[in-house]
């Protein structure tokens, strides 16, 4: 056992069990922003991971849209509410956290036996380090265009629809007129989220 | 192309000359330039508060610290010293955990990214091929810090700071990001050593400067965003949020923050001479040079002039660049929040977006100049 293995034996072990520590206690916590936060360490960990895989451009994308974006995005929106209420006891918490940890635990002996059982080609492929830059992005315009396209309208679409959703107050307002001159909250009326105006 | 000189090779052989296995010369080899480059940082951070004290000073017709040390140049050592000492408070109805781990989240990342500045060919700690982009992706795990402390501060002020200083930083990181990309495709790489290599082939007229000013432009306006200098310190703007996510800290975990933002625009102005000003290149090429004085390029006194001079040029770069921070400080007033955010989404994010459709368009036109 020369000083290389052995120092990444030890860099495995720690991020695998900050990996699923950190990942019971999003889940299991019962503060919201702790939830938040370990989850950024646990996307950190798993770039730790990538790392470990010598995939160091697996790791920096990881870093930047889990960590940099993802987490502060729903950081940004448990903060901007910041409501400290006390939720309302739910009924039948016990056997529905019973339900859904048998439903757990069952996933995960499935995966346990589906990984024992599965005979892994060892040793893998060698890694091509510092090349994966370029490789990854003759893939993403050879082979994966398709995938890679759709994946960007995808995200289009949810990009236009977070747009429309957020932008109905104003609409409201600049055709409101005569008809919405009551008392009544504009939330209560029925307004379709695209006003025909606006199609125009 | 040279090698230059290259001192881990020279260290690693020499331990081995004493006796000891190559493994063991790599692990004694790998802290020392990590260490050379923290205290490098510090020393930075240092003179960089001292050049802020005096600009100032000067920026306002007073005379600036004067008696610590001649010109006052130990100031800021005073400063840190009294801030050593302070009593470490931690308000009573604060999340203490999440106020401690804060200032570490933010500093961390910011002398983590010391990894990829390139002084020399091979003056750097390692030259990771995926270069910048771990810079951009470690400068994206500053916000979640700076929410974490102004949240776990318990305090309004903190709180708005803090959310203010991330909604800053993601807003500017994409038009920062989108300029890096128009540099990379110009190099072919996103290692900062080739980057740097690729514009010194006639001194300063290749500079990435000539060939990508609005990028120049676009990046440095990001990278003043990204350290919340003024005009843009709106994260710890003092006439609306007494000092933003910082107003419950005190002692070494303010020191942290305050060096945490000074290693930063040190940071940023290293990568801005990396990226658009040559780098460690000198504004003749050195090839030139001793051709004319009729000295072979690979002669050791050539070899050492050229090494330190690429150091100090690095440096010189950068510390006009911090001047002009400085500067740009001192007499320029703040913008709104609103006003800059509109800067970043409505006119930074679609210029930089057409300067890299127009450097890939001119790759394609010009690949000899633009790098094909």
């Amino acid at each position: 056992m020369n000083i290389a293995y052995s120092t990444e034996l030890i860099c495995f072990l720690i991020l695998s069990s900050v990996i699923i520590s950190g990942s019971l206690a999003v889940v299991l916590l019962e503060n919201i922003v702790y939830s938040a936060f370990l989850l950024g360490g646990v996307f950190m960990a798993v770039a730790g991971l990538y790392l470990l895989l010598n995939a160091s451009f697996v790791a920096a994308a990881q870093i930047l849209v889990y960590v940099g974006a993802v987490n502060v995005l729903i950081l940004f929106a448990i903060m901007l509410v910041n409501k400290k209420e006390k939720l309302k006891p739910i009924e039948g918490l016990k056997t529905r956290r019973l339900i859904s940890g048998g439903i757990c635990g069952g996933l995960l002996i499935l995966l346990l036996r589906v990984s024992i059982s599965t005979k892994w080609n060892l040793p893998g492929p060698p890694s091509i380090g510092e090349e994966a830059t370029e490789r990854i992005g003759e893939h993403l315009f050879t082979d994966y265009l398709l995938p890679f396209e759709l994946a960007s309208i995808l995200l289009l679409m949810a990009m236009i629809g977070a747009i429309v959703l957020a932008r109905r107050d104003i609409q409201i307002a600049s055709n409101a007129g005569n008809e919405f001159n009551n008392e009544k909250p504009l939330i209560d009326k029925k307004i379709p989220l695209l006003s025909e105006n606006s199609l125009k | 192309m040279n090698s230059g000189i290259d001192l881990e090779m020279s260290f690693t052989q020499g331990i081995q000359n004493l006796g000891f296995s190559p493994e063991v010369a790599h692990l004694l080899w790998i802290p020392l330039p990590m260490l050379l480059v923290l205290v490098s940082a510090v020393i930075g951070v240092l003179v960089t508060v001292w050049l802020e004290r005096k600009i100032s000073a000067a920026a306002q017709q007073r005379i600036g610290p004067e008696y610590a040390g001649a010109l006052g140049i130990l100031q800021p050592m005073a400063d840190g010293l009294k801030l050593l000492v302070k009593e470490d408070i931690i308000p009573a109805r604060a999340d203490s955990v999440l106020f401690t781990v804060g200032p570490i989240l933010v500093l961390v990342p910011v002398i983590l990214s010391w990894l990829i500045v390139p002084f020399g060919q091979n003056l750097l700690i390692s030259n990771v091929g995926i270069g910048i982009f771990l810079w951009i992706a470690l400068s994206s795990i500053q916000p979640i810090g700076l929410l974490m402390s102004g949240y776990s501060s318990n305090n309004k002020y903190s709180l708005l700071g803090g959310l203010r200083a991330a909604a800053q930083s993601i807003s500017y990181e994409i038009p920062l990001a989108l300029a890096v990309l128009a540099i990379v495709m110009m190099s072919n790489s996103l290692s900062t050593v080739d980057i740097v290599e690729q514009q010194n082939s006639a001194g300063f007229l290749s500079w990435n400067i000539w060939r990508q000013p609005v990028g120049f432009i676009i990046f440095w306006i990001c990278a003043l965003a990204e350290c919340e200098r003024l005009p843009f310190d709106l994260p710890e703007a003092e006439e609306e949020l007494v000092a933003g996510y910082q107003t419950e800290y005190a002692g070494m975990k303010f020191a942290l923050f305050y060096l945490a933002g000074y290693i930063n625009l040190v940071l940023s102005a290293l990568l801005v001479s990396v990226l658009y000003l040559g780098g460690w290149g000198f504004p003749i090429s050195i090839d030139w040079f001793s051709s004319l004085i009729g000295i072979s390029i690979d002669n050791p006194l050539i070899q050492i002039t050229a090494a330190s001079l690429g150091i100090v040029m690095t440096v010189l770069k950068a510390y006009l660049l911090v001047f002009l921070a400085i500067l740009l400080r001192w007499t320029t007033p703040r913008v709104r929040i609103d006003q800059l955010l509109d800067l970043g989404w409505k006119f930074l994010l679609p210029i930089s977006l057409v300067n890299l459709l127009v450097t890939a368009s001119l790759k394609l036109a010009f690949p000899m100049t633009f790098g094909g």
